[in-house]
């Protein structure tokens, strides 16, 4: 019995040390190619370089690093608000027989590939804009112009991919809330509404503010939907109807036919982006510990 | 038309060469140490837009033959004549013709394919005609409106494919978009506004979606989506590719120099094959045969 327990102890400790192996071996390999050309292009001028001309040898990645937050920043505007009202509606305001469709429809969307956004985003949501978002803009703007890909056709597709991210985390977070909060908030004589504005979403935040952190990872780091409906164009977007390049997008699609500099230079947007991510989650990490909460 | 046979004929000439000497290759390898020193290598360099047809033919070729590996480099097509007047090579690749110059660097050019581009527009346009200088003038931005080239009073919307892919290469060193700066250096001066989509497939779907646009695609995934103009009043069709008149294609070259190894030539011989040419056509491109 106890050489099987050992046995089966290994066998876990070495999927824990495979895990941290691949990682390490990743972080390893993707700073090993992409270092070189980063120090000698120089790291400034490669990330404050505004003109991505790989071919020509001109490795600017500004345009694409604000391609990537605008998209990004834009699906938080439009996810998180919606996302966290559906958790609140969910948990506290519909009954369990109304939620439960609900959350099958939630979990349902996080299993939709993200190439079925990005077809789907390119077929409806980019005529739409050019359709019907378009003559509202440039009724201030009559020079505006778009064909469609735009920043804000990616911020609404990737806010309707981390729907699922935040709509169910939170939901949890507001669930755990103690039942007693509930009870002494309506026994002090606050309404439904003060409740839930004011007592569980509070002692909930540190969940919230998580889901809302995993989701901006997620929405960093999804390619396949934004390459499609972005326009990848590397330049710098004047308004959100602009088209724009990401960092993801830049590196899946040219990869395949990229020679040997430009695939190293395609490796360094790889190690800023690793910088990029692990800057927010320490931040993430730092901000949840000063908030402190229930959870 | 007279210079278009002449070329054929020279074409079958070469080819016939090349299986002349494969025979009395194989002769003298029959005749001589049978089995000893089977296999060998074949070293290919040069243009990166033949390199991913280059990349399969090999390794259809080292399927059947086990012995033998190829070993297919890029660089250039410029770098596929210098490979193999420095012996790095035993092959160069091509993706245009010999120039002038290069005629006698090299001893024997074989047409491995063709490759043709349909320049596209979406379906409700009213255009159905550009000129390599228009389609220019269009893709560097300095063509910003349909009116000008003869269509209706709305931008237009260039689309073009990622940095390094093999057809925007050739799309904009035939049309000329990439031109020599000042200081002598090639440049791709495809208007930074263009969208960018990173396969042939989303190009078309682009430009059957979006109203005033225009696109390129390779010739081989040409489909009723959307509407492919006339160059200079030239359907492009594989028979206006052959015979030359349809501007926007190039053909895939290999170039090899004095000294021909017997793997070389098994590997030359395979490209011209029906099984080589049915990689060719597989892979979207135009037979020669």
């Amino acid at each position: 019995m106890k050489a099987y327990e050992k046995a089966i102890e290994k066998l876990i400790l070495i999927s824990a040390i495979v895990t941290t192996v691949s990682v390490a071996l990743i972080t390893v390999f993707i700073f090993k190619t992409g270092m070189p050309i980063l120090l000698q292009y120089g790291v400034l001028d490669f990330i404050t370089g505004t003109d991505w001309s790989p071919t020509s040898e001109i490795f600017g990645i500004m345009p694409l690093i604000i391609g990537t937050l605008a998209v990004t920043l834009g699906a938080l505007i439009i996810g998180v608000p919606t996302g966290i009202a559906c958790a609140v509606y969910l948990s506290e305001i519909a009954s369990k027989k109304t939620a439960g469709p609900f959350k099958a429809a939630i979990e349902l969307l996080a299993g939709i590939p993200s190439v079925v956004y990005g077809f789907f985003g390119l077929i409806v949501l980019v005529p739409a804009i050019r359709n019907y978002i378009l003559p509202i803009f440039q009724k201030f703007n009559p020079d505006l112009n778009t064909s469609g890909f735009s920043i804000l056709a990616g911020a609404v597709i990737l806010a309707i991919m981390i729907l699922p991210t935040i709509v169910s985390l939170s939901e949890n977070a507001i669930t755990a809330v103690p039942q007693e909060f509930r009870e002494a908030s309506l026994a002090l004589g606050a309404n439904k509404r003060e409740t839930i504005m004011k007592v569980i979403v509070p002692a909930a935040k540190s969940g919230i503010f998580s889901s809302v952190i995993l989701a901006m990872g997620r929405a960093i780091g999804e390619t396949m939907a934004v390459l499609l409906i972005t326009g990848n164009v590397a330049q710098m977007p004047g308004s959100i109807l602009d088209p724009v390049a990401t960092l993801t997008g830049t590196i899946a699609m040219e990869m395949s036919y990229a020679g040997p500099t430009h695939q190293q230079a395609l490796f360094a947007i790889g190690i800023v982006l690793f910088i990029i991510i692990m800057l927010l989650n320490i931040l993430a990490q730092a901000v949840m510990k000063k908030m402190g909460g229930v959870n | 038309m007279k210079r278009n046979i002449m070329n054929r004929i020279k074409k079958t000439l070469v080819i016939g060469l090349i299986v002349s000497l494969s025979m009395t290759g194989l002769a003298a390898c029959g005749g001589g140490n049978s089995g000893t020193e089977a296999g060998g290598s074949v070293v290919t360099a040069g243009s990166t837009s033949v390199q991913p047809l280059s990349e399969e033919l090999a390794a259809v070729f080292m399927d059947a033959n086990t012995d033998y590996t190829v070993d297919v480099q890029g660089g250039g097509s410029g770098q596929g004549i210098k490979s193999i007047q420095e012996g790095i090579a035993d092959i160069g690749a091509l993706s245009r013709n010999l120039k002038n110059e290069e005629k006698g660097l090299v001893s024997k050019e074989v047409t491995i394919a063709l490759d043709g581009i349909a320049v596209i527009i979406n379906k409700d346009s009213q255009v159905k005609d550009l000129s390599l200088e228009q389609i220019r003038q269009i893709y560097t931005g300095e063509i910003t409106n349909w009116k000008e080239v003869g269509g209706i009073d709305a931008p237009i919307t260039v689309v073009s494919r990622e940095e390094g892919s093999g057809t925007r290469g050739a799309f904009v060193e035939i049309t000329k978009v990439a031109a020599k700066d000042s200081a002598g250096v090639e440049t791709d001066m495809t208007d930074a506004n263009a969208l960018i989509q990173p396969s042939t497939g989303s190009v078309k779907t682009t430009v059957a979606s979006t109203p005033n646009t225009i696109g390129y695609v390779s010739l081989g995934s040409l489909d009723d989506s959307v509407k492919a103009v006339t160059v200079e009043g030239v359907v492009p069709s594989i028979e206006n590719i052959i015979d030359g008149t349809y501007k926007i294609s190039r053909p895939f070259i290999y170039v090899v120099g004095e000294t021909v190894s017997e793997a070389t030539q098994m590997y030359l011989d395979f490209v011209l094959s029906d099984e080589g040419q049915a990689v060719v056509v597989d892979n979207g491109f135009i037979s020669v045969k």
